[in-house]
């Protein structure tokens, strides 16, 4: 009953916590525009793509932009859990879905900010994307899903972790999992078994859907796959979420 | 509120087979101070966690302000405040916004919370740093607005586990100030400490946590009592004095470095004028006497067979 208005109170806990914590939003921006420079005007013509190698690699920066925002949301999440915090929400009587739901709305904000950023700075540096106002939406979509895949992932791990320093080492795999997927080179110009990793795992069939809707020729077979993965590590991460909170707090 | 805050009966928790609580049967009057004393390690946090609505026991009935745990959680969380061991205060936050999420989350309507906050502010000296971030505070002012954060739902019941642990003195002390200014308004407090002068200074009742039971339970007197020890010593300009009082009186043990003799007895007016009386008689000059009475150390010292190392150590 009370789930809506404890979770605006604790997002805006969370938020006033993101603007008295500058860097973590610094780290998810500066990050990846670092990496688009790098890309863009010092490898990027090494590799033969096919298309302009800025439009070729904004998609893939959007997910980096993702995953390097995300440790301070396992950080966050598990300091709430160590310090003790939570159980003075909880002998408050503060709904425990409120909690876990402003961790991840606010990702999802800070998420979506820096985004908004890193396209600002593509554009400058060249991407030209050709997408429709409703391949626009699409793009929007599948950025929404891929981070309350993450997000919620993240959350899980940061409830299941021991302490917020461990709980800071999720975004290590986030960050190198790009680069074993289709966002900087096609993968079938990997070596073998790094082509079938980067195939296969999820981030190549969002990058590949994201690049599709802003180049203006959309596929649905990525998109299905995209949005099946999404789906799928979103239930793994809210079901282990769900149950280390139960177990924990 | 008349009769027990706090009615605890049989209660026991173990995690996976190794026994935390093993029995314990408690009874908190409304409107008291209640200290569990214990070594790191007793048992006082699980035994606040269960009653606190935050551990489930394996056994036993708990009812905290006329309610059951496990069965009416929400209504005995709507009567109590917890203040645990690690200040759970917001570090980014500053104070006045750690106090106006509390409200926030209690549903204040936002004046009634401004003005709670800026009272608890105030009563605890808070004000000047209302603006800064809690992470800046000491020790001390933590504690402070941990317990201010409490407040702000102005519970019946309050639980502080160790709410002095790692104070300098001079905080301890205005911990102790807030804590009776909290009693003399009616609230019932739940304390656990590993000090014993905490107990001794703060609660009307006391029960001393041992490996998960009660080893004593009483007034921080009755407790003392429990002790043998009770004894006069007394001191002599010469060694004369000290061999003819020795004589007098068999029961004693002499120090001859010291020139002291102790003599067993409980202090009482009765007894001392007795023992006056006798060395009089005698002719026995004494240089100087006092009455031991046993500490809360000594006490818990002969009711678990170990020390508190803690105190030793402090």
């Amino acid at each position: 009953m009370n789930v809506i208005s404890d979770s605006a109170t604790m997002l805006r806990r969370n938020f006033r916590h993101t603007t008295r914590n500058p860097l973590a939003l610094f780290n998810a921006i500066i990050m990846p525009i670092v990496l688009m420079f790098l890309m863009v005007y010092v490898l990027g013509d090494a590799f033969s793509v096919g298309v302009d190698y800025a439009d070729y690699a904004t998609p893939g920066l959007i997910l980096t932009t993702i995953c390097y925002g995300i440790s301070p949301t396992a950080i966050a999440v598990n300091s709430d859990m160590t310090t003790g915090f939570i159980n003075r929400l909880r002998v408050m009587r503060v709904s425990r879905a409120a909690v876990l739901n402003a961790h991840v709305i606010g990702t999802m904000l800070r998420s979506l900010a820096a985004i908004t950023l890193v396209i600002g700075v593509a554009l400058l540096m060249g991407f030209r994307p050709s997408a429709s106002f409703s391949q626009w939406l699409g793009v929007i979509g599948i950025v929404v899903l891929t981070v309350l895949a993450i997000s919620w992932l993240t959350v899980a791990f940061g409830l299941a972790s021991k302490s917020p320093e461990s709980a800071g080492l999720v975004g290590v795999p986030l960050m190198l999992l790009p680069f074993l997927s289709s966002a900087f080179v096609p993968a079938d110009k990997m070596g073998p078994g790094a082509r079938q990793f980067a195939e296969y795992q999820p981030f190549t069939s969002i990058i590949e859907t994201l690049r599709g809707l802003l180049t203006g020729s959309p596929s649905a077979g990525s998109a299905i796959t995209a949005i099946a993965w999404c789906v799928g590590i979103m239930l793994i991460g809210w079901v282990w979420a769900r149950a280390s909170f139960t177990k924990r707090a | 509120m008349n009769g027990s805050a706090i009615a605890v009966s049989g209660l026991r928790k173990a995690y996976k087979d190794k026994v935390v609580l093993d029995g314990i049967d408690l009874d908190v009057r409304a409107g008291t101070i209640f200290a569990l004393l214990g070594p790191n390690g007793a048992g006082k946090t699980t035994t606040v966690n269960v009653l606190t609505t935050l551990l489930t026991p394996d056994a036993g009935k708990v009812v905290v302000a006329g309610h059951d745990v496990v069965t009416e959680t929400k209504a005995v969380r709507a009567a109590i405040g917890v203040t645990g061991q690690l200040a759970s205060v917001d570090d980014l936050l500053t104070g006045e916004e750690n106090l106006l999420l509390m409200a926030d989350l209690l549903h204040l309507p936002k004046a009634e919370g401004k003005r709670i906050a800026d009272r608890l502010l105030d009563r605890f000296d808070l004000g000047e740093a209302a603006s800064k971030p809690a992470a800046s505070y000491s020790g001390g002012m933590r504690r402070k607005l941990d317990l201010a954060m409490t407040l702000v739902g102005e519970p019946q019941i309050i639980f502080l586990d160790e709410p002095t642990t790692g104070l300098d003195p001079r905080s301890r002390r205005t911990m102790w100030e807030i804590i009776r200014e909290l009693v003399a308004g009616g609230t019932t407090i739940f304390l656990t400490t590993q000090y014993l002068e905490e107990a001794d200074e703060l609660a009307d009742r006391i029960a001393v946590l041992d490996q998960g039971r009660l080893v004593a339970e009483g007034t921080a007197d009755e407790l003392k009592r429990q002790v043998p020890g009770s004894h006069v010593r007394l001191r002599f300009t010469d060694r004369h004095a000290l061999d003819v009082a020795a004589q007098v009186l068999p029961a004693s043990t002499r120090d001859d470095e010291e020139l002291t003799l102790r003599v067993p007895g409980d202090g009482g007016v009765r007894s001392l004028r007795a023992l006056l009386d006798r060395l009089d008689r005698h002719s026995i000059d004494v240089e100087e006497l006092s009455v031991h009475t046993p500490d809360l150390d000594d006490v818990f010292l002969a009711l678990t067979g170990h020390a508190n190392t803690k105190v030793n150590a402090r």
